[in-house]
């Protein structure tokens, strides 16, 4: 592999997808200085800080009373799903805009670990905490993450924690907390399950402020045993318990190997570091990763991040029907921000390869086409009409096409927008 | 990664083996199905398969209202006497299940209480890993109908999924059912058909994944012949997917209505296509809390979408051959929690109907008191089931499929 090939696959994974300004830089630092400046950036992220995310009103279900009529109701859900939108927005264009490519990026693989649907927690405001939570915590280690992620009021409401008392423990939490969030399944008992439930009771959220917090009256004070240790656990006490646990530092490489190297080459051992940047180092460095070049299917978010930023689209500055057509087209693809199918988080591999989600790109890729701006297009039409496929490799920073795509390419190289779209909808791109 | 988490994370991701991958899993759409009309022994039966993902509540749906331990247990979650549909002097149905209770006082629909494995697992994954592979030991990574496919010669279209990704249930060790996609048929515009046609090629040296992206291609032309072949039964989807009433927390299944899903089958049957097995999945069933009005909703959805369906194949040669069998992971725990909602349990109840099914009572109703740690105690074992569904109604012998299983439900035909 080429120090280009080395760069282009390193940012490809680490980041939402590069352009091709960002790989020629790279590639002039090298591939060890890239990786020490995507893990350590020297400056303040600019594009982030030009996005800061929206600030909401209260939650239109706070005005509400059990006196509130059908139509006040309906209103503040209407409300909601607005905000939510504007959340989900916001949330896309940040991804664009920011320079900081790896943090934004283990945002959204944070999001889907701890795998939140605003489909139960409904509040804008929730959501955004949680991601607010996620961002803070997200790079450092595991300790504080867990501890925080306990007290959130987004994962709360999802996984029933509001229901969990003393007096009837409800185990959605804990059983997700160990099984998905931290240890993986086979590390813990039932046993532990139940008596880390009790552990957890005692937290509530108050639905009209959005916050979480702590009723001594409802929580469980009593001694449990929890894999193997006996104490006055609670829910922080618990989460420490966890992150603790060697079990916990290898699944979350695990899953970090699984998200940012796919399942065709086995994560090596010893990934896990101290905090999840020295984890993702281990990833990034080890020959292991090199060998994944080609084979992991870019999740729909993933492909429309990079798509709109190497085209130099920003949702924001989209009319507003086609940032609608945005979300109804991750729709399509299954794969909404603020919205994963199920507590496990999205799938991956090969479940996004199937008709109906080709279908779906072809028709985001031929309005992603539409909307790149004549600078990019200026990018193909510069290149004589035979070189075109080639400067499309270049602009969409995919290694080379192979014959089979080439031969796809070469009869719409008179027409870029064409041009543009086939590429987007390739196995080359699809394929990373 | 351990081994048994990679291989976990490869099933609950919906990613099968590599040689389901090859085998094109998902590369098939309702016209190749529908091109296999008349190739089949007319007198071979069809197994419906219905999944309920998130652990649905045996004891609310089968419920035992006659035993004061129900209500003692759950007071506030336990119907009333005077609402459940009595089956008999013990036992009833959830009030949302109308047209299953009309099927029962005909005799028609057969109830296996007490289904579950030994050492059950409270994890929806992993137990939904065991009832997809019938391995409760050590769940591989074929499907019990994947394995049933390989033995059967492997074509994809006998045994087909309308979900858009292809169930671990359906993987077998050389080949894969066929998951045809039912949503979003709109065509595709934009590139011309010969760019489409190009990208359908296959390339040397590609990785597995490439190599399935460019097979979606292949599979388009199907797929738009499909949408003027199929009326659009995904219309109902447009339903606003945010009523004001919280769900459960989601744990799979698929996003198409059940109803929609079986209409597909109804008419792949009539078609009289060569598929033998259909699976097709209802989801939200993880009721940790407010139990009572979102089971009931489900439920309400399942016994229309089963008896309109069994309607409709009570009016075909090919239709009277079909069998249809539903389950869920596990059941709930006996006792509810204080959400008004039940935590993940073990043992639950199967519902069978169709061709030749006995109706009544099969598998011994665990007792709500003898309890192993708040939960109730299996009586039948699944294998029981799908051995007996291998043998009568896909005529295969269950030995190889099922690890030389040797209990059956005999009185079930």
């Amino acid at each position: 592999m080429s120090d280009r090939e080395a760069v282009a696959h390193l940012l490809r994974r680490a980041t939402f997808g590069p352009t091709a300004d960002e790989v020629d830089a790279a590639e002039r630092a090298g591939p060890a200085a890239t990786l020490d400046k995507l893990l350590a950036p020297a400056r303040a992220d600019r594009g982030a800080a030009a996005t800061p995310p929206p600030t909401l009103p209260a939650d239109p279900y706070a005005g509400l009373t059990k006196e509130s009529t059908r139509e006040q109701r309906q209103k503040a859900n209407a409300q909601r799903k607005e905000q939510l939108q504007q959340v989900t927005l916001w949330w896309l264009d940040r991804m664009v805009a920011a320079e900081d490519g790896l943090t934004e990026k283990l945002l959204f693989f944070w999001h889907g670990h701890w795998a939140t649907s605003a489909q139960k927690v409904k509040s804008a405001r929730v959501m955004l905490g949680q991601l607010e939570t996620l961002r803070r915590h997200g790079r450092g280690p595991l300790a504080p993450l867990v501890a925080a992620m306990v007290r959130d009021p987004a994962l709360i409401i999802w996984l029933d924690g509001q229901k969990n008392t003393r007096k009837a423990p409800n185990e959605n939490l804990a059983r997700e907390l160990m099984e998905l969030f931290t240890l993986g399944i086979g590390a813990y008992t039932e046993a532990d399950v139940k008596a880390g439930a009790r552990a957890l009771t005692g937290w509530t959220v108050d639905r009209r402020t959005g916050v979480a917090r702590f009723e001594a009256k409802r929580h469980d004070p009593g001694e449990k045993t929890i894999l193997g240790q006996t104490g006055r656990f609670d829910a922080e006490a618990y989460a420490g318990l966890l992150s603790a646990q060697p079990a916990a530092a290898t699944f979350v490489a695990g899953r970090l190997w699984f998200r940012y190297a796919g399942t065709d080459v086995p994560a090596p051992d010893g990934l896990a570091g101290a905090d999840t940047v020295a984890t993702l180092r281990a990833l990034f460095s080890s020959p292991a990763f090199a060998q994944t070049r080609g084979t992991l299917v870019k999740q729909p978010v993933e492909w429309l991040v990079g798509a709109l930023r190497q085209l130099g689209v920003r949702p924001s500055a989209l009319p507003e029907q086609q940032r609608k057509q945005l979300l109804s087209g991750l729709n399509a693809l299954d794969q909404v921000p603020l919205r994963p199918p199920s507590v496990g988080g999205w799938p991956a591999g090969a479940a996004w390869l199937t008709t109906s989600s080709l279908q779906a790109r072809l028709r985001m890729a031929g309005m992603l086409a539409a909307a790149a701006t004549p600078a990019v297009l200026a990018r193909l039409t510069a290149a004589p009409t035979a070189g075109r496929p080639d400067a499309l490799a270049r602009l969409l920073v995919v290694d080379g096409w192979g014959a089979r795509t080439r031969a796809a390419l070469t009869p719409l190289a008179g027409e870029p927008r064409k041009l543009l779209a086939a590429g987007l909808v390739s196995p080359e791109y699809t394929v990373s | 990664m351990d081994a048994l988490t990679r291989r976990r994370f490869l099933l609950t991701s919906g990613v099968v083996g590599a040689g389901a991958l090859a085998a094109g899993a998902g590369a098939y759409g309702l016209r190749d199905l529908l091109d296999t009309s008349g190739d089949r022994d007319p007198q071979s039966r069809t197994l419906v398969l219905v999944t309920l993902y998130g652990g649905n509540d045996g004891l609310n749906t089968v419920i035992p209202y006659g035993d004061p331990a129900y209500r003692a247990a759950r007071p506030e979650l336990a119907y009333p006497d005077g609402e459940v549909r009595r089956l008999d002097d013990d036992f009833a149905l959830n009030p949302a299940m109308e047209g299953l209770h009309k099927r029962w006082s005909s005799g028609g629909l057969a109830i296996v209480r007490g289904i579950g494995y030994p050492k059950p697992d409270r994890s929806h994954f992993r137990s939904m890993d065991i009832w997809h592979t019938a391995q409760p030991d050590r769940p591989g990574n074929t499907g019990w109908l994947g394995r049933w496919l390989d033995g059967a010669g492997g074509d994809p279209r006998l045994a087909v999924s309308f979900e858009p990704a292809l169930p671990p249930l359906l993987a077998g060790a050389h080949s894969a059912g066929a998951a045809v996609p039912v949503t979003d048929r709109k065509a595709a515009k934009g590139l011309p058909a010969e760019t489409l046609t190009a990208f359908a090629a296959a390339e040397a040296g590609e990785s597995a994944a490439r190599g399935r992206a460019a097979a979606c291609f292949a599979d388009l032309r199907s797929v738009d012949e499909m949408i003027r072949q199929v009326r659009d039964s995904a219309a109902a989807e447009t339903d606003d997917p945010d009523g004001e009433q919280a769900p459960a927390t989601a744990t799979g299944g698929a996003r198409t209505p059940l109803d929609a899903q079986l209409d597909l089958v109804a008419q792949c049957v009539e078609a009289e296509v060569s598929t033998r097995v259909f699976s097709v999945s209802l989801g939200g069933f993880d009721t940790h809390a407010d139990e009572k009005q979102l089971q009931a909703v489900l439920l309400g959805q399942l016994d229309r979408a089963l008896t309109g369906f069994a309607d409709r194949m009570s009016r075909s040669e090919a239709g009277r051959k079909v069998v249809v069998a539903v389950y869920s992971e596990f059941g709930r725990r006996v006792r509810a929690n204080a959400s008004d909602g039940t935590d993940h349990g073990t043992a639950s109840d199967m519902l069978l109907l169709g061709a030749g099914v006995r109706g009544g009572w099969h598998g011994d109703a665990p007792s709500l008191t003898d309890l192993d740690d708040g939960d109730l105690k299996y009586t039948t074992d699944f294998r029981d089931v799908y051995a007996t569904l291998l043998e009568r109604v896909l005529d295969t012998d269950p030995g190889p499929v099922l690890a030389d299983w040797k209990g059956r439900l005999d009185k079930l035909f």
